[in-house]
């Protein structure tokens, strides 16, 4: 992306997005890996600020495909433009990909392992435990009660009663949208 | 015959790329019935089995696919798959960063950014929820993941620690 402007920024070179990217492919179970993306592009590299990463999470969320690889398409070319969305969803996806294919061979070949079982399923229990940790980082950041109430609508219409996601989160992104719209047109910051 | 079969995969899964709004689950009952019922790539019993690795394995559960893939038309069936699930939707990913990052200096954005941020912090909770009951926790591992959440909120106990330990506490309670 040429238009670019000469932000503080610094350039993030390809070589250091493949390797965060791969890194959180290995160690995202449990489906923690916008946890470790948190973790490894807002907290540990500030690659990203706290409201971009919302904004990347929630878009990646709506959009069709799996989210750890929407949001690294996101990020990558955010930072990068099409190569590092390129790189960003390789690094990501390869390591899992050859983790799988390893269990699917030892799954086949000699059944399943109790221990590697309980392992696994420990690993899975530290990821959702991540995930939590990462909701309630992002969830400081929401402050006045009506997004809060938004947020907490959002997570037990669709997390506890399961309604389906596209129709809520399409019906109440704009509601939560006009509501910033009218609170930044009142206090004008 | 084999290109036969990487064609059928990529023809699978390409659409279904394209409608997985909302991420992998949303599309992990049509899979089940074109993988079961329609080409007959695996019984029922199989593709619950390798559910249950894909869910086990770090990264997203889509990747069931490389294993559907795998057992189709091996390595390279595989390979075909797991591109079908992720390059359509990853384009359109694509250019919708495209138009976002067009209209970075729209007043709007701003305005964007923090109506998304309620929603971005529901679903994440939501999601976890999703994980927990597809994966059957039980009691250990409810435990663990509060804990986890709890460490990492209030200590400086590192993840990598925490990983290790966990480890190789339910691997030692298999021997208890």
């Amino acid at each position: 992306m040429s238009s670019e402007p000469a932000m503080e920024k610094p350039r993030v070179p390809l070589s250091a997005l493949l390797l965060v990217f791969f890194h959180v492919g290995v160690t995202s179970f449990g489906g923690s890996t916008a946890a470790w993306l948190y973790r490894e592009l807002v907290e540990r590299r500030g690659w990203l600020d706290e409201e971009h990463f919302m904004t990347a999470l929630t878009l990646s969320q709506v959009l069709p495909g799996a989210n750890p690889v929407n949001l690294s398409i996101y990020v990558g070319s955010q930072l990068r433009g099409g190569i590092g969305g390129t790189v960003a969803a390789t690094g990501l996806v390869a390591p899992p990909f050859c983790v799988i294919l390893a269990l699917g061979y030892i799954y086949t070949h000699y059944g399943t392992s109790a221990l590697a079982h309980a392992v696994l399923g420990g690993l899975a229990a530290v990821g959702i435990g991540m995930t939590l940790y990462t909701g309630v980082k992002l969830a400081r950041t929401v402050r006045k009660p009506v997004p809060i109430l938004i947020g907490a609508a959002i997570f037990v219409v669709v997390g506890v009663l399961h309604w389906p996601m596209l129709p809520v989160v399409f019906a109440m992104t704009p509601a939560s949208i006009a509501f910033q719209r009218w609170s930044s047109r009142k206090t004008p910051a | 015959m084999s290109d036969n079969r990487l064609l059928a995969l990529a023809l699978v899964f390409a659409p279904l790329s394209l409608v997985s709004f909302g991420g992998g689950q949303a599309i992990i009952a049509d899979m089940q019935h074109q993988t079961v019922d329609i080409q007959h790539w695996m019984t029922g019993r199989e593709f619950v089995d390798v559910f249950a690795l894909s869910r086990a394995a770090p990264g997203p559960s889509t990747l069931i696919v490389a294993l559907i893939g795998w057992q189709v038309a091996g390595f390279f069936g595989a390979v075909v798959a797991t591109l079908a699930i992720y390059v359509p939707s990853s384009l359109a990913v694509y250019g919708a960063v495209r138009w976002w990052h067009a209209s970075k200096d729209s007043p709007w954005r701003g305005v964007l950014e923090r109506g998304l941020a309620p929603v971005a912090v529901g679903l994440v909770f939501a999601g976890a929820l999703a994980v927990l009951e597809a994966a059957r926790v039980d009691a250990l591992q409810i435990f663990t993941t509060v804990l986890v959440a709890g460490l990492l909120l209030y200590t400086r106990v590192g993840i990598y620690t925490i990983m290790a330990a966990t480890a190789f506490i339910f691997a030692a309670l298999q021997f208890v």
